[in-house]
């Protein structure tokens, strides 16, 4: 095993920006659906969240409902190390707000933003950063 | 087209069964978002204005006119175009929001106008804005797009490129007085101008893109090819357009790379890559900081392994969450 990342759960829309963005990451990730019946991704290791923002001028509704409802439950969340927000800044102060929310509400640290479906220097930092924080912990998982 | 839309039995749109959930989110959003020009207190920046030189306040008011120009477009023949290649009529009526929204931002310019300049000025502008060939080259390239019988989707292209890169030219200015405490209720209002293009060309991108995933492989290639052509024409267009305006006061290369930025986000709209490589689409942290103010690249990986920072809230209140 050359490199060794924590696991990935990842949230993304029909438009497809975050979905492009993981693809690109090239790193194995589960996808929480927007069909409310769908089962939801079930880590049973660390993971990182990778969020997309939706909110409206006031800052509400930033984060998906999947999201919210993934992580309600308290079996799932206990495994998050950390979030990743995503967003846009013509967005303002909303900016990337859903990774800051979920960073507050699970006391995780927010590792990284990005715009849209990532650049390539986004790619490479959350690949390098992901290894970084990936090593110890699949190390002491043995 | 219109004689299958005519023979079609007129239905009642019936919000409570949707053919596409985008289509509330988005309608949601933007009605959400609503605001008209007069909640800003523009006149606060009358003292602030006197500040200019003659010089810097012929640019602002020329590119403003240039926003208008391109706003008016949007307004009564861009978004209404788009109506008759509506999947839904949940569509439809998202667009008649953007088209609205679209005159109001048109009207606001002139908000700014009224509370600025002298109707000398403000005449001058609208008469370069006419006379000048970059701004009425990049307004045909669009006009043309939009001709009834077009291709649907390439409409959509160039609607993108409207609402995601062809009015960054012009916010780039408002965006730099603000970083320089200058024109700020001015900026203000411009950045509730963006936040609501920003939703118009995410929208047509994804309307865009559910059209794209129907057609073959070679359907794709030859809309994909459509749409980097279009981009460069439009970015050669923006290029002159840019050191037309901004080389006297030496911003035009760091204008350019906004326009670089701003390409790479109208293609990912479109779900394209970028076309700008990284080292030239880094844009000027003042004016990513004038348009969010907590916007410093957030790089936790990149950090000494000092604690990170939480978030100022905004109002994140969601009942959904139960812990």
């Amino acid at each position: 095993m050359s490199r060794q990342f924590p696991a990935l759960v990842y949230f993304s829309s029909k438009s497809g920006n975050t979905h492009r963005f993981v693809t690109r990451l090239g790193i194995e990730a589960a996808r929480i659906s927007e069909d409310p019946d769908a089962p939801l991704p079930d880590p049973q290791e660390d993971f990182v969240l990778i969020c997309p923002t939706y909110a409206d001028g006031q800052g509400r509704g930033a984060v998906p409902k999947q999201v919210i409802r993934f992580l309600n439950d308290a079996t799932k969340r206990a495994h998050l190390v950390g979030v990743i927000g995503s967003g846009n800044r013509n967005f303002g102060a909303t900016y990337a707000l859903s990774g800051h929310v979920i960073a507050e509400k699970c006391n995780v640290p927010l590792l990284y933003t990005f715009e849209l479906a990532g650049t390539e220097t986004d790619i490479s930092r959350v690949r390098a950063g992901l290894e970084k924080i990936g090593r110890p912990l699949c190390s002491t998982a043995q | 087209m219109k004689d299958m839309i005519e023979t079609r039995i007129p239905r009642a749109i019936n919000w409570n069964r949707l053919d596409d959930d985008k289509d509330l989110e988005v309608w949601n959003r933007l009605t959400v978002n609503f605001w008209l020009p007069e909640k800003v207190p523009l006149s606060n920046d009358i003292p602030s204005w006197g500040t200019l030189t003659d010089h810097e306040k012929q640019l602002t008011i020329r590119v403003f006119t240039g926003l208008t120009l391109l706003d008016t477009i949007q307004n009564s023949v861009g978004a209404p175009a788009l109506m008759p290649d509506a999947i839904t009529p949940h569509e439809e009526a998202v667009l008649t929001n953007i088209a609205f929204m679209e005159a109001v931002h048109a009207r606001s310019y002139s908000s700014i106008f009224s509370t600025l300049c002298s109707t000398k000025e403000i005449d001058e502008a609208f008469r370069w804005s006419e006379e000048n060939p970059h701004l009425q080259a990049k307004a045909k390239a669009i006009l043309d797009t939009y001709a009834p019988g077009n291709d649907p989707l390439k409409r959509k292209i160039a609607s993108v490129f409207l609402e995601s890169f062809l009015f960054y030219s012009g916010f780039y200015l408002p965006m730099y007085w603000s970083s320089r405490a200058k024109l700020t209720n001015t900026a203000d209002l411009i950045r509730l101008i963006i936040r609501d293009e920003a939703v118009h060309g995410y929208y047509i991108g994804y309307k865009f893109q559910r059209g794209y995933e129907q057609l073959d492989e070679a359907g794709q290639q030859e809309l994909k090819d459509y749409a980097f052509g279009l981009m460069f024409e439009l970015y050669g267009i923006e290029n002159q357009y840019t050191e037309e305006l901004y080389d006297e006061l030496g911003l035009t290369e760091d204008v350019k790379v906004f326009l670089h930025y701003n390409a790479n986000k109208a293609l990912q709209n479109l779900g394209f890559e970028a076309l700008f490589p990284p080292e030239v689409s880094e844009v000027n942290p003042a004016i990513l900081a004038a348009l969010s103010p907590d916007s410093e690249n957030h790089d936790f990986f990149s950090g000494s392994g000092s604690s990170y920072v939480i978030g100022k809230a905004v109002a994140t209140e969601d009942e959904d969450w139960d812990f």
